[in-house]
């Protein structure tokens, strides 16, 4: 039993370490804390909130969309499990509201078609030099999976929404095409303020001051990152349930069955 | 090792077929009778679960390769294709990426556990060389397998990487080439990378039958670090061993689905979700946490070519190490001093790993130093002077004995 104490305290000491040693590069050059609201989605078995998530691709639809591309989505993935869970029909409805350029006809013209169920989001820019002409030379990242590709994840998302109208500290230089944002590495940031007061009218009814909508827009962010987060955690429960099970049995065996070695 | 018990076929069937292919024989005399001290402590359970690490990631990684396509212009894509359409395509490959990570853990207390009780001393030289070059194979093959997703740390990490690899002397420049394929890394550097990430593992897989092989010709190692004398030492390997070692893979196993199920993304890092993109290079480019200690200490030197040749030393070291302990005696439990140098190099390689993920300035590029000297030190000094002025502890007689002996040992 001592043993395995030890084996057990070895294994922490392990773990403690590779998340010591991973926080160590999420570190690099933030100086202000992340504003961390606490989302639905947290713990082992937080879920999205479907309301808030159906806020957040409003958002995105509204605001976001007419720089940033979500090139891993398709409408479909709006009416799957374990997203914003919208019907069927009102996936294609949203698709239909984009064409997207489908092949040749008998003339070899190009043929535009409203998209489907199966189309993925539209690139707002047909190219990424387009993209950049657009921008004062910077590229809007691809939102797809930007809260898995930032440190501070979710968190830093949410905090960079909220991070502009702030007075520029003494000391910090920041050059005319770029934003103050304390949260942006190196603090200048070539997107402007994407968020003012009820930039949206929430089909719900919610009132859309800009941390509503930074939270639901991240939320929406952070299920198009992990679309098969609830479903992992789910599976992960009964895999782990029966583990520990498993795990009891074993030990009994192994005590049983050494019982009698001396 | 000689064993009193032999397979004796018990049917027709059986006396024909051992007579043709021993293969019963073979199972019998070497999985399920094989004589196994029994003493061993759980430490002893980390082969077997290397093995099942191994094989989960054999199985997964055909599978992801069913999926994956080898272009710079599609690999990114296509990973995210398996995490998003794929049926369990998310659960495939992160059971794969966290079993990297699983593997190098289990392999780290494996590689601890033969340096404390000496399992790498005569007879087992050859036992502790083999496991080396499994070490050596799986860094390859888990680097070159970081760098198919196609993300900023591939692009950059393999950038890193094979630049070091070109400032060896003589063969520098032609690796290089042969790695790189090109100028740059780019789309053939990615296709020989995949193709070689599925073969090494079933080189590792040949030299792991090689590593076990070795280990029937003497026998297991034990704590107190005795030789089997005789049937009262030992146990067959079915059922004692089968059993304990499937109970501490299981416990093993809750940890690797802590991480693939509640903190998949924790040992990699961001900047492997932003696709590789040549004009953009990241603020940090480090490795995956168990190269860590390997990255620290290269970047310890100021000169290039000295920080690589210590890093590929810091191996290389490894495979002298039967030479350079000089102490007769197996086990760590009855040299006194050398416990406290082996914790010492225990915290040592930790702290190296936590360095590897700073920048190298200041009070980390001296403790960096610090800690690399030390891990030079502890087998080219310490080891081998040690042995021979250190005083051991009264040891048992016998395996079958040391319990007794070792509450003789604990009340002086």
């Amino acid at each position: 039993m001592l043993k395995l104490i030890k084996i057990k305290s070895l294994i922490l000491i392990f773990s403690v370490f590779f998340v010591l040693s991973n926080e160590a590069y999420c570190a690099g050059g933030e100086t202000y804390d992340l504003i961390k609201p606490g989302f639905s989605f947290e713990g082992p078995t937080g879920t999205y909130d479907r309301a808030q998530l159906r806020r957040g691709y409003q958002v995105y639809r509204e605001v976001c969309a007419s720089c940033h591309s979500m090139k891993q989505l398709a409408f479909r993935n709006l009416s799957q499990k374990g997203g914003p869970e919208y019907t069927e029909d009102d996936a294609k409805l949203f698709a239909s509201e984009y064409t997207v350029i489908d092949g040749f006809d008998d003339y070899g013209d190009s043929v535009e078609r409203t998209r489907i169920l199966s189309d993925r989001f539209p690139n707002p820019y047909d190219s990424k030099e387009a993209a950049k002409a657009s921008n004062n030379g910077a590229y809007p990242p691809d939102l797809s999976l930007i809260t898995k590709a930032r440190s501070g994840g979710y968190n830093y998302i949410y905090s960079l929404l909220q991070g502009y109208g702030k007075e520029i500290p003494e000391g910090i230089e920041i050059s005319d095409t770029l934003s103050y944002n304390p949260w942006f590495p190196g603090n200048g940031i070539a997107m402007y303020q994407p968020l003012y007061e009820e930039s949206v009218e929430y089909e719900d009814g919610t009132f859309a001051s800009i941390e509503q909508m930074s939270a639901d827009v991240t939320a929406f962010l952070a299920w198009s990152a992990e679309p098969e987060m609830e479903e992992r955690k789910r599976l992960g429960f009964i895999v782990m349930s029966f583990l520990i099970i498993f795990a009891l049995l074993m030990f009994f065996t192994t005590t049983r069955l050494w019982k009698d070695v001396h | 090792m000689d064993t009193d018990y032999k397979y004796e076929p018990k049917n027709g069937l059986t006396r024909w077929l051992d007579s043709r292919l021993p293969l019963m024989r073979f199972t019998s005399e070497h999985v399920l009778q094989f004589p196994t001290p029994k003493n061993l402590n759980y430490f002893w359970t980390f082969g077997f679960i290397l093995t099942m690490c191994l094989v989960t990631q054999i199985i997964t990684g055909i599978i992801l390769a069913m999926h994956y396509a080898p272009s710079t212009l599609l690999a990114f894509d296509s990973v995210e294709h398996i995490m998003r359409n794929v049926n369990y395509g998310w659960l495939i490959r992160y059971i794969h990426s966290n079993g990297a990570s699983m593997f190098f853990l289990a392999v780290f207390i494996h590689m601890f556990r033969g340096l404390y009780y000496g399992s790498y001393k005569e007879p087992r030289e050859v036992i502790w060389i083999l496991g080396c070059i499994i070490y050596l194979l799986m860094i390859v093959t888990a680097f070159m397998g970081y760098v198919l997703p196609w993300g900023q740390m591939s692009f950059w990490g393999a950038t890193v990487i094979i630049n070091l690899v070109g400032t060896l002397p003589l063969i520098g420049e032609s690796l290089t080439q042969m790695l790189l394929g090109g100028f740059a890394v780019d789309n053939p550097t990615l296709n020989r990378f995949f193709s070689l990430h599925y073969l090494l593992p079933f080189i590792i897989f040949g030299v792991v039958l090689l590593h076990i092989w070795a280990l029937h010709v003497p026998g297991n190692n034990n704590p107190v670090g005795l030789s089997v004398q005789g049937k009262q030492d030992t146990v067959a390997f079915h059922p004692y061993y089968t059993v304990k070692d499937f109970f501490a893979y299981t416990v093993f196993l809750l940890l690797f689905c802590y991480f693939i199920f509640y903190n998949p993304n924790a040992l990699g890092h961001a900047d492997n979700y932003i696709e590789a993109d040549a004009m953009v290079t990241p603020a940090h480019i480090v490795p995956e946490w168990y190269l860590l200690p390997f990255y620290a200490i290269l970047r310890a030197v100021p000169d290039k070519l000295a920080g690589v040749l210590l890093m590929f030393g810091a191996i290389a070291v490894l495979f002298f190490l039967p030479w350079l302990d000089t102490a007769k005696v197996r086990s760590g439990r009855y040299r006194p001093v050398f416990r406290y140098f082996y914790v010492l190099f225990v915290i040592d390689c930790l702290i190296l790993g936590y360095l590897g993920a700073q920048v190298p300035e200041g009070i980390y590029l001296f403790l960096s130093r610090v800690t690399t000297i030390y891990y030079f030190a502890f087998f080219l000094l310490v080891l081998p002077i040690l042995g021979r002025i250190e005083k051991m502890k009264p040891m048992p007689i016998g395996i079958s004995n040391s319990e007794l002996s070792r509450d003789m040992v604990a009340a002086e």
